[in-house]
């Protein structure tokens, strides 16, 4: 038993706890956020120092200590640190329950940890549940009418989806008597296309697995809970879910596809080109629904959703690429890495601004470039890489993605999420003119607070960072898909 | 270490933007100086480039001031840069005009900061895509100009501004969108980003997965909308008409250019055979663009429309000299790239002069004011003489090395029937030009006009320069042909011609 192999979890699962503790004895709660940031750090420390090692498999194979999974851990680490910077002066309002939504964020990131590092039916199951139990209480967490209702939709399709995506386990172990994803992998290899034809069991399994993760990854047409809820959530949770929950989504999926239905190659082709279906839809249809939004949050979400359409691209070529071939893994790492910096940059000024107005309009936000320059900048250059242009981290991501997309003969989807990028300029500058063209409501200055600034100022540099000199993180997430077990 | 001329010519007005945006207290005075100093480095050095250019024929097509740096590894990417006599040209161009449009937006004092900001970035990207010899790269500075643009004209425009920025923008991006899908087939064909190992190593040898006509169409079509051939130029009136006359100087002088560079560079140096396949489309849609472009600006009311427009049959030209494919059209080609680039520059310059000063810009209400306002009359004039072509200026020389090297080519059948239509377009400018020119300056003085401010000592050093560089290249084209046949022979030889 390899405890130490476990310490990134274990550590920030005590700091949680801590967490908590510590809410009942403090008076400043300012130290809450100190305990957790620390928490998160601690457990990147240990995470980066088990970098390098190979990779090995722990708790009877249940969890996998390989590189794919710790470049998730620092990613969520790395989020859910922002998202707590960026909290602050929205907790700070609450008078109860402020320990209770840190250590939240804290354990559900400690529970997409896990579904980075599963490798295996039952606990992978179990830790996205960890994962999605947090968060449906931090949706909730306002008790206003709309925080509720999102929470409460979400609560209910979430656990739509939770039982889809049992379903789809119970009969994929029923095809193939395992829950170890490698042991499935070895008695789908012999599947025949006609065997499975004739009992589709198989198929029907990886239908529903596809619904289960495609919810978390608000693909669509499992997307029907992102605009509402992202509305109606705690701002700082709302950029959580599109972040580290879309990514947790897209770990697990690329490992139970990758590890599971990597072989028989009919069978990767075929799910390759139903995730290449999808990614089409998903992408045209986040960035046309999202033209008319009028609520920034809203409008985010659908962008979230095509944002997801051209992870997905990153997932078909996974699907086309032969056994072996890990460009497709390093392609969709990358991007998330990439799409969580710019995603959390975006939320963090979005936060900055509306927490002042008091309001989500898109057209309240008029003049801001004058009343607060240096947010609007930032979102500014967020939302330029959103679309994908240089010299922001979103045009690195697309390119590098689209261009293991031609590799594999996706070259008629390439030309579909190209033209939809240029779609999604439309609604993306209409911020940006907002901002910058359009007469202020009042001359008033809106002020911002330190910690906002800082994390939105690491969000920012992280952007241009990875628009500008991509290749360390290029080679971090070629290898982090290379150590794959 | 070798002194990196062309990083420091394309990232200089790039380090000026940061200061004049990010340095505060800075006085609206000290900010128009700042402005013109981060340009006027970078066109003496770019002056300095063209005065050691290694001309010699046994030279020719080798890239000068080559600079290369190893930047992602991952997809085999790198910071390469360089000119050859295709790109110096253009360089040259856009540091000229670079330095003369923050002249001719001396008066502008809203927003000051972030206007010259702005400006100086676009100048930056544009200089990037023409140095730029890695395809990665040059895609980066393709898209960075788009930015830049969309404030310039949605912030300082007139009229429809921001509807036109946004026509703009959406237009450019799809084109851009072609152009990824077309850069990517290529990188994937080839394993590599570098034009010169691509263009070098020849098309033919590498094993095509992905048709090449589809990659050269892709490419083709993202080059088209900058360049614009009709029917893709439905963005260029609003934008020219909408934006500031900096704005336009620098899209029409410099921007356009762009997809006229990109389609020598990329389309026939590195597809020459489907280059003279398709080359008998290409032409004819070349010839719809001149012609149509003629007739639409005759009908043109505004002033800057009717410029705009005949911007769309100018660089008709441009298209017919590329894909006519013989070695002096194509030089013809170039020279039209540069000498467009300072007379319609001009061109806008005054117009910009003429609605600044007399708050006027339909055609049918001006008047006589030759009177008012004689220096801009006498170089408004020589603008118009030389977009039509009138010997002694750049637009003669350009546009006859177009005809007779287009005539004289063997590529393409019956190309002496399209060159001959195109000609017919002469005809036509001749008709708007002289009709606009008497509109505006002749006839009844008008009394609303009483009062009109002449060009200022400023305006007059700026045109003075325009008319300057016309007439140089007019009387004395081998200045530029000279350098420009170096980089077009190479492209003859892999053309096999």
């Amino acid at each position: 038993m390899n405890l130490e192999l476990f310490i990134p979890e274990l550590s920030l699962g005590i700091f949680a706890l801590a967490v908590i503790l510590l809410d009942l004895f403090i008076k400043r709660k300012g130290y809450l956020v100190v305990v957790s940031i620390i928490g998160l750090v601690v457990s990147a420390a240990f995470t980066i120092a088990m970098w390098g090692g190979s990779s090995q498999l722990i708790f009877n194979n249940m969890l996998a200590v390989d590189g794919f999974a710790l470049f998730f851990k620092l990613l969520f680490l790395g989020i859910a640190a922002l998202v707590i910077l960026s909290s602050v002066d929205y907790v700070s309002r609450f008078s109860r329950f402020q320990g209770e939504y840190y250590a939240l964020v804290l354990l559900s990131t400690l529970g997409m940890m896990l579904m980075a590092a599963a490798t295996e039916l039952i606990s992978l199951y179990v830790a996205l549940e960890l994962a999605s139990i947090s968060l449906y209480i931090l949706v909730g967490f306002l008790k206003d009418s709309r925080s509720t209702e999102a929470s409460l939709k979400y609560l209910l399709l979430g656990a739509v989806a939770s039982a889809v995506l049992l379903y789809g386990m119970a009969l994929i172990f029923g095809v193939s008597g395992k829950t170890q994803l490698l042991e499935i992998a070895q008695t789908v290899q012999t599947l025949s296309l006609e065997g499975v034809l004739s009992s589709p069991a198989l198929i029907l399994g990886i239908v529903l697995l596809v619904a289960g993760f495609g919810f978390k990854m608000a693909a669509v047409p499992f997307h029907m809970w992102v605009p509402d809820v992202y509305e109606g959530a705690p701002t700082p949770i709302t950029a959580y879910l599109s972040v580290a929950s879309k990514a947790a989504g897209f770990a697990i999926i690329l490992r139970v596809f990758f590890s599971s239905f990597g072989l028989p190659e009919w069978l990767s082709l075929n799910w390759g080109l139903v995730i290449a279906v999808l990614s089409a839809i998903g992408m045209t249809w986040g960035n046309v629904a999202a033209i008319p939004q009028v609520n920034i949050k809203r409008m985010l979400g659908y962008s979230s959703i095509a944002q997801a359409g051209y992870l997905m691209v990153g997932l078909a070529v996974v699907g086309f690429s032969p056994a072996g071939n890990i460009l497709g893994q390093s392609t969709v790492l990358f991007f998330l890495a990439c799409y969580a910096l710019t995603n959390m940059g975006a939320f963090i000024a979005i936060i900055a601004i509306s927490d002042k107005i008091r309001s989500d309009q898109i057209s309240d936000y008029a003049g801001m470039g004058k009343r607060s320059p240096i947010v609007s900048l930032g979102l500014t250059l967020c939302l330029i890489s959103l679309i994908g242009m240089p010299p922001a981290a979103g045009f690195m991501a697309k390119f590098y993605i689209f261009s293991a997309a031609v590799q594999h003969d996706l070259l008629w989807l390439v030309v579909i999420a190209v033209i939809n990028s240029a779609i999604s300029a439309y609604y993306y500058l209409r911020v940006v003119k907002v901002m910058w063209l359009n007469k202020p409501a009042s001359e008033e200055k809106v002020p911002s607070s330190g910690t906002l600034r800082v994390a939105l100022a690491i969000s920012c540099s992280g952007v241009l960072l990875l628009g500008i000199i991509p290749g360390y993180i290029m080679r971090l997430a070629e290898l982090a898909a290379r150590m794959f077990t | 270490m070798e002194f990196s001329y062309l990083s420091t010519i394309i990232f200089l007005p790039a380090v000026g933007a940061i200061i004049i945006a990010f340095v505060p207290n800075l006085t609206q005075r000290l900010i128009r100086y700042l402005a013109a100093l981060f340009t006027l480095v970078p066109l003496a050095l770019s002056i300095f480039l063209f005065l050691v250019f290694d001309r010699s024929m046994g030279l020719a097509g080798a890239v000068q001031f080559e600079e290369k740096l190893a930047w992602i590894g991952a997809i085999n990417a790198n910071y390469h840069l360089g000119v050859d006599g295709l790109s110096l040209p253009l360089v040259i161009l856009m540091a000229l005009l670079g330095f003369l449009v923050v002249l001719i937006s001396w008066k502008i004092d809203l927003r000051l900061r972030e206007y010259f900001a702005w400006l100086l970035l676009l100048e930056t990207s544009i200089l990037g895509v023409f140095c730029a010899l890695d395809l990665l790269l040059f895609f980066l500075f393709w898209e960075i100009e788009i930015i830049p643009m969309f404030f310039l004209i949605s912030i300082w425009g007139s009229g429809r501004k921001e509807y036109s920025a946004m026509k703009y923008v959406v237009y450019t991006l799809l084109g851009s969108a072609m152009m990824l899908a077309g850069i990517l087939s290529l990188y994937f064909t080839t394993g590599s980003l570098s034009m010169v190992d691509i263009a070098q190593a020849g098309i033919g040898s590498y094993t095509a997965v992905i048709p090449l006509a589809a990659i050269f169409f892709l490419l083709f079509t993202g080059f088209a909308v900058k360049l614009p051939v009709f029917p893709l130029h439905n963005w260029l009136p609003d934008a020219h008409t909408d934006a500031p006359t900096a704005v336009s100087v620098v899209l029409a002088g410099a921007l356009l250019k762009m997809g006229g560079y990109g389609m020598i560079r990329l389309c026939v140096t590195i597809f020459p055979d489907i280059a003279r396949t398709y080359a008998p489309l290409l032409v004819a849609l070349a010839v719809v663009s001149v012609l149509y472009g003629a007739a639409v600006t005759l009908r043109q009311k505004d002033i800057k429309r009717m410029i705009a427009y005949s911007s769309i049959s100018h660089m008709g030209y441009v298209l017919l000299g590329i894909f006519a494919l013989s070695q002096v059209s194509l030089v013809g080609a170039s020279l039209q790239m540069f000498s467009h680039g300072f007379i319609t520059g001009l061109l806008f310059a005054m117009a910009g002069l003429v609605i600044h000063n007399t708050g006027e810009r339909d055609l049918a209400k001006f008047g006589g004011l030759v009177r008012q306002m004689p220096v801009i009359a006498v170089v408004f004039s020589v603008a118009g003489l030389a977009a039509l072509g009138l010997p002694t200026t750049s637009g003669f020389a350009a546009e006859f090395l177009v005809f007779v090297g287009s005539f004289s080519s063997t590529a393409v059948a019956g190309i002496q029937v399209y060159t001959i239509l195109a000609v017919l377009g002469i005809v036509i400018t001749v008709g708007y030009i002289l009709w606009m020119l008497q509109r505006v300056f002749y006839g009844p003085a008008l009394e609303k006009f009483n009062g009109t401010r002449d060009a200022d000592t400023l305006e007059k050093v700026t045109i003075f320069t325009f008319v300057a560089v016309i007439m140089l290249v007019g009387i004395y084209p081998a200045i530029l042909t000279d350098i420009i046949k170096t980089g077009i022979v190479p492209v003859m030889s892999l053309l096999g011609g």
